[in-house]
Formats: C-alpha cells, structure tokens, sequence
C-alpha cells in the first residue's frame, strides 16, 4: 500500500446533479495519491456517486440552496467517505430491499443497496443540523474484492 | 438526437446505441427519451447496444427497467447486447441480469428475433 495519505478533503456542493462530478474529481484524487486500482476506484466511486445523488434528491429534494457535504479521509489501510445532506432525516430502516420479487421491476429503490454491496461498511445517522450522515468505509487491503463480494 | 443515445435500424430491428455514463439527471433520461422514441415510431423488436457505456447508477438502471417495462406493455421486446463487464455485475448484483435478454453481440441478438 503506498504511504501516501492525503488529510482529509472536505467539499461543501450545491444541491445539483452535475456537481456529483466534483465529488467525482477529489475521488480520482484520493485514489491517485494511494495508489487504488482503477477497479476499485470504480466500485468505489459509484457508491460515492449514489449516495451523493441521495442526499442531493432524497435528502436536499434539489434545493440548490442547501447543501450536501463530502468529506474524504484515508488513513492506513481504509478509505472513509461522509455524505451529508441539509434535509429532514432518513430512516434506512424503511427501504424495500429491491431484489425481493415484488420490487424487482420497480423504476427505483436500489441505490442503497448498491453501496451497501460495493463498501464494506456504511452507517446512516443524524446529522447535527437534522440532515442525515452517510458514512461508509472500503478497506483498501482487499485486493480482489472491489465489488464487495462475499469472501 | 441526443450525446447519449442513437438509433439507427438493422433490417426490422432498432438498434439503440448508449454512450458515456447513464447516470442521474444525464444520461439516464436521454437513454429514456431515445428507446421511447423509437416505441412512438412503432418499433417493436428493439436492441440497447450497452458497448460504450462507461458507467451506469441507480438511476440509468431505473430507467432500464421502466424502458423495459414500457416496451413489454407495448407489445414490443427490448433486449441488451455487448454488456461491459462493469455493467453486467451491476445488473448482476441486483439479478437483473436475469429479466433482461442479454447477447454478447449483435449477430445473436438479431437472430434471437428469429428463433
């Protein structure tokens, strides 16, 4: 693993889809200065990518007046990503798992389940100002394993 | 036409060409707006040529499903070929590689009509 670990980058985005990009860029970055494969960078990124556009549709409801924070921080062998949004809560608990039979051909509902399956923890809570906190964590020792496959 | 999404026609069948991302507030919606635009025009036998798609989210799968859907109630099928592995295991890791008919290329997908 290369030494290099970059402090944490901490961006604050206006509540538009094409601000994901941004996210994007300082991901690339990360993944750049520690070496992460392209692979994994992917995987990586698209779980970023949902959960931004998370808290920029679900969370902020595209209020271009607030706010979604994406803060990213690798230290030793672990990548953390935070999302944060500037709306009203978020219950996880109350999404429908889309592979049942019954949601298979439904038009949404998967985006959780995608980072949930291409990082290796994620973490809602409560945000200070009422939004939701995403966090979520890739062990970058896992070689191999950058879909989140089950060893 | 839009950057996204093309058509062109093989024979009787729509072949719909997909590039760069389709992903939300993009690509997912130009995908839309190109396959619903072939079924306004009375295709029916329909193929989404995924070879240049570089990623794909939540969103563009969404809108996959619901192309899909729009298709099947329409009388028409909609079939994928060329997937890129990154784009087959999101498909796959939500078994959607299963709902869909998928070819590896456009020789089989056409003959799939056929068969």
């Amino acid at each position: 693993m290369p030494a290099a670990a970059p402090g944490p980058i901490v961006l604050w985005l206006s509540s538009r889809y094409e601000n994901i990009e941004l996210a994007q860029a300082a991901l690339a970055h990360v993944c750049r200065l520690r070496g992460i494969d392209a692979e994994m960078e992917h995987w990586i990124g698209m779980a970023m990518r949902e959960a931004v556009a998370n808290a920029v549709k679900h969370g902020n409801r595209l209020d271009p007046d607030k706010r979604v924070l994406v803060r990213l921080e690798s230290a030793g062998d672990e990548l953390t990503i935070v999302i944060g949004d500037e709306g009203g809560g978020f219950d996880p608990e109350r999404v429908s798992d889309p592979l049942a039979p019954e949601n298979q051909l439904k038009t949404s509902g998967r985006g959780i389940f995608y980072i949930r399956t291409f990082m290796d923890d994620v973490t809602f809570s409560r945000g200070e100002g009422g939004g939701t906190v995403l966090t979520m964590r890739k062990d970058l020792s896992k070689r191999g394993n950058a879909k989140g496959e089950k060893q | 036409m839009n950057k996204n999404a093309s058509i062109r026609k093989a024979g009787e069948i729509t072949i719909i060409e997909l590039k760069g991302k389709i992903t939300i507030g993009a690509g997912d919606l130009q995908m839309r707006e190109a396959i619903h635009a072939a079924l306004a025009e009375g295709a029916r036998k329909l193929v989404v040529d995924m070879s240049q798609v570089v990623t794909i989210d939540s969103s563009g799968v969404g809108e996959l499903v619901g192309c899909f859907t729009t298709a099947t109630h329409k009388g028409a099928k909609m079939k994928l070929m060329n997937l890129p592995a990154k784009i087959s295991d999101v498909l796959t890791v939500t078994q959607l590689i299963t709902v869909f008919d998928v070819y590896p290329n456009e020789a089989e997908a056409i003959a799939s009509f056929n068969g």
